[in-house]
């Protein structure tokens, strides 16, 4: 691999029996990323089961009780590499607590992969799939169109499906929608290009992620720095370093750049930024550097560091699109722990203001519970302002967690409207 | 192409620091699950990256089970001198002497199993809230479906079916007394990653991963060490060969593959050829189809 090679997060959504397995089973074989001794282990398995040949689908088999039941419980990740990119793919399983697997595995992917089944074409999980992928603003979205191979392969079927999902998809907030027909099964446009449909004439699923641009993906222009410690050295050679460790949650930071900490107000100047290998001249996201700044101000975790001339506007009352994860409902009224970048406050529910069907996308203003796998958008207030920002503005400074402190579960997910 | 993004080496290195630091924000008395292995190195190198130019700010932990390699204790020995940082051991042979746990018996036995008491007792006893381990996804299927923040009970174990959702860079490593968490900053490097970034940093790593002569008996498909603690059954015989090892465990199950690899360069280069994955050769996984669930769950690494 070359050193400019990028990293690509992607998720995968299906039902139990699009194929998608046999797809993630196909991407691997057929880029070679299986060892001979896991393709033993897969054959063994096929031929005890009684499959002809090798069942793609059990590389992504994985605990006892998975194999026992043939389901997946919760996310898996996968990991396979070519000579242009890494990938990491987040495997979420199509049937139980849909929801709640595939907006952890959508948190971090750069692109989602929707499986429709063209025998059964748009059905109620594609536009679920879709729905979660918008809400969570993952910017790129391939629709494979599996089991090409069950309908002839036929162009006229392919098209309708298109023309189905995109009747849907307009309402939705998703930058880039691509289409591939294929058979994981056969190997059909997965990797190589399909030999029984000439009339595609776009790349292949691989190629299409080898080529996505994803370097615009992040947002270069507002520059946020969430401190997650204070680096203060002990001994001679730095008995003044005070050295503001964290991520670049977003834009760029240049020494001499005139910035203000927050929530204090307090102004400096960036003195330096430090890595072990040396000053740099630049970070930007999503780079783990120290900054250090010229003035001495009193900063600890959860304070963050941003451009002067670009601040957010501290909040405590958040509209927030939330996504319940926990099997104990929403408490009326209780107060949670909510996560914000390195921050931690406590939060109350306020109101839940209507609640989304993912199927049909209608709103329900009536019912007031917020059970396991339900989004619905709420009002939070905090007990201190919080550096908030949109969601779809900024996705590290947009997203919170709540967390129970009866349980110190994580109860739910939220993205800041 | 805009020249602001990371390649993949420096997105994980950045991802791995940052889990580093979370786990020293978040937590009371953390340490580092020291092997001596590759994996664990790289984990001790990117703290070192974390909090440069303070030290690592927390000790590492070694699980000694006395079947060590002794290039990998001396190693041990060594990287603690220069770090200056301080060490736990938590001794196997100890946890045997108090009765604590029962040797394996039989042709195949290994303490192997033993270090899940060793580690669990030396967590306790020394107030240990979060183990930062090299663990990697792609090491193994249950591996797979690891956290990066993975929380274990009060009596270490973990629950796959019961994990919490990990969204977003927001890891919640909150959790009662007497609980502890497991951390894994590597999770999302694969065996080729670990190696290209060695090369990369030129990180130093026992001479044991470099192709070298030893005594070795064939066994379970692989070269196992000659060493005080082997017993040849009948047809095995030690011969010397030039071998190398992928990964290092106990002496007495880490099977070593013959190789002329003798430089970063040659392992990373063998490594993207390589057909079998690095666990092939570690004999305690290959006892049943669920060996690494069940240890796992247990309270193993």
């Amino acid at each position: 691999m070359l050193d400019t090679n990028q990293l690509l997060r992607f998720t995968t959504a299906g039902s139990v029996d699009d194929g998608k397995s046999t797809l993630i089973g196909r991407l691997l074989y057929d880029s070679k990323s299986i060892f001979e001794d896991q393709l033993e282990a897969i054959e063994n398995t096929s031929k005890k089961k009684g499959h002809e040949g090798v069942d793609l689908a059990l590389f992504t088999d994985g605990l006892r009780d998975e194999r026992e039941q043939g389901i997946t419980i919760d996310v898996a990740y996968r990991y396979f590499t070519t000579p242009k990119r890494k990938f990491i793919i987040a495997d979420t399983p199509g049937h139980i607590q849909y929801t709640r697997n595939m907006v952890t595995g959508a948190s971090t992917a750069n692109a989602a992969l929707i499986l429709i089944d063209a025998r059964h074409g748009v059905i109620e999980q594609t536009k679920r799939h879709s729905f979660i992928a918008s809400l969570l603003q993952i910017p790129h979205i391939i629709v494979c169109v599996n089991k090409m191979d069950l309908v002839d392969f036929s162009q006229e079927i392919y098209s309708n499906i298109i023309t189905e999902f995109e009747k849907f998809s307009s309402k939705l907030m998703v930058k880039d929608i691509r289409f591939i027909p294929m058979s994981a099964l056969e190997g059909d446009n997965v990797v190589n290009r399909s030999k029984s449909m000439d009339w595609y004439d776009g790349a292949p699923l691989l190629h299409t992620l080898e080529t996505l641009h994803i370097s615009s993906d992040i947002n270069k222009v507002d520059a946020r720095f969430a401190v997650q410690t204070v680096l203060r050295p002990q001994g001679d050679t730095f008995r003044d370093y005070r050295g503001y460790a964290g991520r670049v949650n977003s834009g760029i930071y240049r020494p001499g750049d005139e910035v203000t900490v927050l929530p204090s107000g307090f102004t400096s100047i960036i003195k330096t930024i430090d890595t072990l290998e040396g000053t740099i001249e630049e970070a930007y996201a999503p780079m783990s550097v120290s900054i250090t700044l010229e003035d001495d101000i009193d900063i600890s975790r959860g304070d963050m560091i941003v451009k002067s001339n670009n601040k957010p506007e501290p909040s405590q009352d958040l509209d927030i699109m939330l996504c319940w994860l926990n099997d104990k409902p929403a408490r009326d009224r209780a107060k949670y722990t909510i996560k914000h970048t390195t921050n931690e406050q406590k939060a109350m529910i306020k109101e839940i203001v209507y609640k989304v069907d993912v199927n049909t996308y209608g709103r329900n203003s009536e019912d007031k519970s917020l059970i396991m796998n339900d989004i619905a958008r709420v009002k939070v207030r905090t007990t201190k302002p919080l550096m908030a920002e949109s969601y779809r503005k900024n996705r590290s400074t947009g997203s919170v967690i709540l967390v129970d402190d009866n349980t110190n579960e994580t109860v739910a997910a939220g993205m800041i409207i | 192409m805009s020249k602001y993004y990371l390649n993949y080496l420096d997105e994980l290195e950045s991802e791995a620091i940052y889990i580093l630091r979370e786990v020293w924000a978040q937590f009371q008395n953390p340490v580092i699950l020291f092997s001596g292995g590759k994996d664990s190195i790289l984990v001790t190198h990117l703290a070192k990256k974390a909090f440069y130019p303070s030290k690592i700010p927390f000790p590492l932990m070694h699980v000694d089970t006395g079947h060590n390699f002794p290039e990998t204790i001396q190693f041990r020995d060594d990287i603690i001198e220069e770090l200056g940082a301080s060490l736990i051991v938590g001794s196997v042979q100890e946890s045997i002497d108090e009765g604590r746990v029962a040797e394996e018996k039989g042709k195949n036995a290994t303490r192997n199993a033993l270090q899940i008491t060793t580690l669990l007792d030396a967590i306790e006893s020394n107030k240990i809230d979060c183990a930062i381990g090299g663990g990697r996804r792609d090491e193994e299927k249950a591996r797979a479906k690891e956290r990066f923040f993975s929380h274990r009970d009060d009596f270490g174990q973990w629950d796959p079916k019961n994990q919490r959702p990990e969204l977003w860079n927001l890891f919640n490593g909150k959790h009662f007394e007497g609980e502890h968490f497991r951390a894994f900053p590597i999770s999302n490097w694969t065996e080729m990653d670990v190696w290209n970034y060695i090369k990369r940093e030129n990180i130093a790593i026992p001479s044991l991963y470099f192709a070298h002569e030893r005594e070795v008996v064939w066994r379970s498909n692989s070269w196992i060490p000659n060493s005080e603690f082997l017993k040849l059954e009948p047809g095995e015989e030690v011969v010397t060969k030039k071998v190398r090892f992928r990964t290092l465990g106990d002496i007495t199950i880490t099977g070593g593959i013959e190789s002329d690899a003798d430089t970063l360069e040659k392992i990373a280069n063998e490594v993207s050829g390589m057909r079998q994955t690095e666990r092939g050769n570690r004999t305690d996984d290959k006892r049943s189809e669920s060996a690494m669930e069940d240890r796992k769950r247990q309270g193993y690494f």
